[in-house]
């Protein structure tokens, strides 16, 4: 079995596309969906990102776009949405703007570096520009299309996700990893926090985690999709016995193997248990079964062959990775009929500032980049510069209503490709460091971990580090 | 030796890099060697000190002094408080100060900047004042206490070179603490000009981690640092309208 430690846009991927494979899997988070992959705007934009030095990035970030289509219409269908439309996947591109001459040349020198790397990039006039996207400030003097840019909402696809591990009956466990189990030098499980231990490690106070009682989707009132909320309600605050950190929030409706489930569980009364009557059987309930009994039993231990740290920001807290948080401070916009059509980013005052509409009239304004430690903090002067440079690209964004406003900790590496595949440690592999990519890597990140080999998983193979344990 | 002191700590290299604009820490960490630096400052207003893995962990494991900054200040009050917590914070009484007054040049303001450093220098730590190229202020911030003075040769990220030779000159006459060039290299050419000019060591960061190859411009950097106080040193001819002939015309 896989226990994948993390329900971020990483893991869960990864969870699914495993369970999908038909490999027995585990997912282990406190509070799933509700870190940075909460907080992302869900750009797919390799191109527009493109950077100097980052070259290997752009070659991850291109072919995990390819992929994204197909992934995400077989998550909708595994998820039992209408289409891809119901995760707000859009590929009508990006546009990058340039205000003043300075802007301008530096946009001109990035052009040609794109076309260098032979990358389909479009030069247009600032008329041109706006023609495309009337709502942009008339100060625009130019830009740089990349038609092939898309976007999703990523609380869509958490939620959908959580839809289709539920659909498949793979076990979510609503704890926090304590530790990893090792047995000489193999990582051979994971054990669990026991629940009310307020003990401060890592990421233990992020606020969907309490505040939010744990429903991570439901409760922030900005995703269109219900999401599994039966199952997360039941589990949000019931954090008085080991029956809740093994509540499986996914599995509201799933079913599982009855007799073993319930006599394990007699004893300590979970109320989130009422109603669920076993219908599951085979394998899979016998593996849940399996892992519950470790929790069941007091150890508070879940064996597997194989542990995936999933963690993001927090994964340096569990084994020797060079992954450190950088905050992002993002702000969600509302209106009634949206502004742009496309994303849109411009550099104001030299701070990259983007736009994504959504859909429903939800508008982005993303991000701050600050190396602040586990502060997860929204401030003053954080929104302050986010409006101030938006306003700049588009002027309308100050009648709109304010919907949303959080910081995320992006899982940053030293050279800011991720870390995914074998960590050179035996039973640990890494899906972790996506650094401003989780939402885009994720289809590649969830192949690797099922065994693509090649160029690809090179540029992402822990080995680079020699640190990593 | 030909080593640069500072308030009596001494530094072989005369290059002092920033470390805003990298795009990665590794980018980062590759551009500092090159650079050969003994002397990075770090912007504490966005930073953690105690975060792992952090640009000051890179510092550290390359054995670079680390001169925390206030950028992103815009008063007095807020320069020296963020003074007081990075000296709390990495243990140091350096500080580079930084207090600007408009977001659109990230020119200095040169009266919030004598204020704060009135009363940093007061408080024990060792100052080293970001200012405009004004050689009267230059001259007053060293009789307030300042340990250097840094003068700028363009706006900040700005790449111009060195806008006014000739009131860094001045500086640089008047001077009895080492100056500092601080902002506004685009290029070596640019280094190499401050340090003919009689600067004692140049700052620089965008240049070189905006830079399309950041590690190769760092070696680009220390080379032309060198060469340009190589040549402060040697002497420059001084200029002719005319031809001389190198050959001796007479025996």
């Amino acid at each position: 079995m896989d226990v994948i430690v993390g329900g971020g846009v990483v893991g869960l991927s990864a969870a699914w596309r495993l369970a999908r494979a038909g490999r027995p899997v585990t997912v282990v988070d406190p509070a799933p969906a509700s870190g940075a992959s909460h907080a992302a705007a869900g750009m797919l934009a390799p191109v527009s990102e493109v950077t100097y030095t980052e070259a290997p990035l752009l070659r991850l970030g291109v072919a995990s776009l390819r992929r994204w289509p197909a992934f995400a219409a077989e998550l909708a269908a595994d998820a039992g949405l209408a289409g891809t439309r119901d995760l707000d996947l859009r590929a009508d591109g990006t546009l990058d703007v340039a205000f003043g001459s300075d802007d301008l040349a530096a946009l001109d020198e990035l052009a040609a570096y794109m076309e260098k790397l032979e990358l389909p990039v479009e030069r247009l006039t600032g008329r041109e520009c706006r023609r495309l996207e009337p709502m942009l400030a008339p100060s625009v003097r130019g830009g740089l299309l990349a038609p092939g840019d898309a976007w999703v909402d990523p609380r869509r696809v958490t939620a959908a996700l959580l839809a289709a591990l539920d659909r498949l009956e793979v076990p979510l466990v609503r704890a926090r990893v304590a530790e990893l189990l090792r047995d000489g030098d193999r990582v051979v499980g994971v054990r669990l926090e026991p629940p009310g231990d307020t003990a401060p490690s890592p990421g233990t106070t992020a606020p969907a985690a309490t505040g939010e009682g744990g429903s991570g989707l439901a409760g922030q009132g900005t995703s269109g999709l219900a999401g599994p909320s039966g199952a997360t309600g039941q589990a949000a605050g019931a954090w008085d016995g080991w029956s809740a950190v093994a509540a499986e929030g996914v599995n509201a409706g799933a079913g599982e193997g009855a007799g073993a489930g319930s006599g394990e569980r007699a004893g300590h009364g979970g109320a989130w248990e009422a109603g669920r009557t076993g219908t599951g059987t085979g394998i899979r309930a016998g593996e849940r079964t399996a892992a519950r009994a470790g929790i069941a039993g007091g150890l508070g231990e879940i064996r597997g062959e194989r542990v995936v740290l999933a963690a993001g920001a927090w994964s340096a807290g569990l084994a020797e990775v060079p992954v450190r948080p950088v905050k992002g401070q993002i702000m969600r916009l509302r209106s009634p009929e949206p502004l742009l059509s496309r994303c849109v980013r411009g550099t104001v005052h030299g701070t990259p500032v983007y736009l994504v509409p959504r859909g429903d009239g939800e508008l982005v304004v993303g991000a701050t980049q600050e190396e602040l430690g586990f502060d997860r903090r929204v401030t003053a002067g954080g929104l302050y510069e986010l409006l101030r440079d938006a306003r700049e690209l588009v002027p309308g964004v100050t009648e709109l209503e304010v919907a949303d406003v959080v910081a995320g900790l992006r899982p940053g590496t030293p050279d800011n490709l991720p870390l995914v595949g074998p960590s050179g440690t035996p039973g640990l592999a890494l899906a972790t460091g996506h650094f401003r990519g989780g939402v885009l890597m994720a289809p590649l990140t969830a192949d690797i971990l099922l065994g693509e080999e090649g160029e690809l998983a090179a540029l992402c193979a822990p080995g680079r580090f020699r640190e990593i344990s | 030796m030909d080593e640069l002191i500072i308030a009596g700590e001494k530094f072989t290299s005369r290059l002092i890099m920033g470390t805003g604009g990298a795009p990665s820490l590794e980018v980062l960490d590759q551009a500092l060697a090159a650079s050969g630096t003994e002397l990075t400052t770090v912007a504490m207003r966005r930073l953690d000190p105690g975060a792992r893995g952090s640009v000051l962990d890179v510092l550290r494991k390359r054995d670079i002094k680390v001169l925390p900054n206030t950028a992103g200040c815009f008063t007095a009050g807020e320069a020296v408080l963020t003074a007081r917590l990075a000296r709390e914070a990495l243990g140091t009484n350096w500080v580079k100060l930084e207090v600007i007054a408009d977001e659109r040049t990230l020119l200095p303001d040169p009266i919030e900047t004598f204020d704060a450093a009135e009363r940093l220098v007061a408080d024990g730590f060792v100052v080293l004042p970001y200012i405009g190229d004004d050689p009267a202020l230059a001259r007053r911030l060293e009789q307030a206490g300042c340990a250097a003075v840094m003068p700028l040769g363009a706006p900040i990220g700005s790449g111009l070179g060195i806008r006014n030779p000739h009131n860094i000159e001045l500086i640089v006459e008047a001077a009895s603490v080492p100056v500092v060039l601080d902002a506004g290299i685009g290029t070596a050419s640019d280094a190499a000009l401050a340090m003919e000019l009689g600067c004692d060591a140049v700052l620089l960061a965008t240049a070189v981690t905006r830079a399309q190859r950041p590690d190769l411009m760092a070696e680009a950097m220390k080379g032309a640092v060198t060469a340009g106080r190589q040549a402060r040193l040697a002497g420059r001819i001084p200029r002719r309208r005319y031809a001389e002939a190198s050959s001796p015309m007479t025996p």
